[in-house]
């Protein structure tokens, strides 16, 4: 009960020196938490930008699709057999019949505004085809589909040659392999601006403690326990982190929601700003919570690996 | 109270030895005066004692404390039982006179009101009532040496340690430093002092002791001192 006792007050004294400290040292603390809020900045920013872009390529990726062309005497049996064949692929995410009189529709819509292209198309058979369209689970991945739609046959069933999007294949083949491309420059981006800010915060408060290495040798001479020493350390840049993460995060919303404003709602090349701004509005506290609980974990690491040198007991003969 | 048996110190290989197989015996309230040159062995002598050396051989106990058997992990309990004044004060910068004297109580898990009861009393034995709330670069050199005294003598150790306390001070503030050592020992607390300073050695008629090159050259119950 003693030791409890004994402990909560350490524990409560820790806490307070941590505190003092951070508003004695408050240039110091100023600095560190400017260089934190820079570095957690970039971190959240390019996270989101991440998100974004992952979002803009699913919406690109979504609109690959393929159009396998029927012929007029195509049976329901032959069509309902080859769907089911299409569907077997592993690589296809799903296959939708168009039906000749949908195909018409789908014209007449398009080209409402049009209407000697509408009483042209009125007054001979229905000359669209019925078609199947095929989307892929990923559109990197089109070969294998390529390859069964290119046996004999199955090329017998169609009437047109397969569309990929419209003839747009070329088109489609680039943006797939520049989309997989920067999805992986993302992460890598990600990991690279985290790492460097990490050493980033490191450093900062590494010099820190090295300018007090004598306050902790002298705690250490007058026997105070290792956690006695470093904990307030610990609690100070403890705070460093939590304000840094929670400054970041308004700085981030701030710029978001200036640039959404600014741009209206428009896009900036592949960063959608306004699918930005609402992802972060709509994960506000996820994002809040997140970076604060990085912005503590990084500080309470820094202090810890820092303070260790100047802790250790000489051990020579 | 401190028992060194043949204890040897040598800081590299092939250097010679700091200390060289020095036997030492203080009993309880006794009150010790180390001189010697600079270099002798006197500060060497005072490290391995709140172990911040290990001594190369030789078997040292303090206050019942085997030396050979304490871990690392135990050095904050042995220094918490010994208090310790440096020549060069060692006081937090940035804490106020009543923070660094109740710092050393807080260490060991003292409670509020026994800090507020004792801070203030052991700031008016060193002479220092009034200033808890100075910051140590507001204080004068024998003002800051007389708020480590406090905080050496705040745990009411059995033994303090003094590494040429009065190095720094001029000969006025020099003895007023000293007579708070005297006070203390008076209290029953064991005082180990090392100092240069000729004058004090010769006035305070105590046990000296001297150190030539690593070795104990004299150990008189009420020595003196000839300088050099």
């Amino acid at each position: 009960m003693k030791s409890l006792k004994r402990r909560l007050i350490v524990l409560e004294r820790i806490t307070k020196a941590g505190m003092i400290n951070f508003v004695r040292n408050a240039w110091l603390s100023v600095a560190a938490v400017a260089v934190m809020v820079i570095t957690l900045t970039i971190v959240l920013f390019s996270v989101i930008a991440r998100v974004t872009f992952n979002n803009t390529i699913a919406q690109i990726n979504d609109k690959i699709d393929v159009s396998v062309y029927l012929k007029d005497e195509v049976t329901v049996q032959q069509k309902d057999s080859l769907v089911n064949k299409i569907k077997q692929l592993g690589t296809v995410k799903s296959v939708t019949y168009v039906s000749k009189q949908q195909a018409l529709d789908k014209y007449r819509d398009q080209n409402a505004g049009n209407a000697d292209l509408l009483v042209a198309i009125s007054q001979t058979d229905n000359p669209l085809p019925a078609s199947l369209n095929v989307k892929p689970i990923d559109p990197n991945q089109m070969e294998e589909l390529k390859n069964f739609l290119e046996k004999p046959e199955i090329k017998e069933l169609q009437s047109n040659k397969t569309s990929y999007s419209g003839d747009r294949k070329e088109a489609i083949d680039k943006i797939s392999h520049a989309t997989n491309f920067l999805q992986q420059a993302g992460l890598v981006a990600v990991i690279i601006f985290t790492i460097i800010s990490i050493l980033i915060i490191f450093n900062t408060i590494r010099m820190a403690i090295f300018n007090r290495r004598d306050e902790l040798n002298i705690m250490r001479l007058l026997g105070a326990s290792t956690w006695y020493i470093r904990g307030p350390f610990v609690v100070e840049t403890m705070l460093y982190g939590l304000i840094a993460a929670i400054l970041s995060v308004l700085i981030c919303g701030a710029l978001f929601s200036l640039s959404s404003g600014t741009f209206e709602a428009s896009t900036l090349g592949l960063l959608d700003i306004k699918f930005a701004n609402d992802y972060f509005i709509s994960h506000y506290w996820v994002i809040l919570t997140g970076q604060i609980a990085v912005g503590i974990l990084i500080g309470a690491a820094s202090s810890f690996l820092a303070t260790r040198r100047y802790l250790k007991f000489k051990t020579t003969k | 109270m401190i028992l060194l048996d043949r204890v040897t110190k040598v800081y590299g290989k092939g250097m010679t030895p700091a200390l060289d197989r020095i036997n030492l015996h203080v009993e309880p309230h006794e009150f010790v005066i180390v001189v010697g040159a600079s270099g002798a062995g006197k500060s060497t002598l005072l490290k391995l004692l709140t172990r911040e050396e290990k001594p190369t051989s030789g078997k040292i106990i303090v206050g019942g404390i085997d030396y050979d058997k304490l871990k690392d992990k135990d050095i904050p309990y042995l220094r918490r039982r010994i208090g310790t004044v440096f020549q060069d004060f060692k006081l937090l910068p940035n804490k106020t006179v009543f923070e660094n004297v109740a710092f050393a109580l807080e260490i060991v898990g003292t409670g509020k009101h026994e800090i507020r009861y004792t801070v203030p009393r052991v700031l008016d034995i060193v002479g220092l009532k009034g200033k808890e709330k100075r910051m140590p670069m507001e204080l004068s050199g024998g003002e800051r040496q007389r708020v480590a005294i406090a905080r050496a003598i705040a745990r009411q150790p059995k033994i303090l340690i003094a590494d040429e306390p009065t190095g720094n001070l001029d000969p006025k503030h020099a003895w007023d430093v000293i007579k708070v050592l005297q006070k203390i020992n008076q209290y029953g607390t064991t005082v180990l002092l090392t100092t240069h300073n000729q004058e004090i050695v010769n006035k305070l008629k105590r046990r000296v002791i001297t150190i030539t090159d690593g070795k104990i050259a004299s150990d008189r119950a009420q020595g003196s001192y000839k300088g050099l």
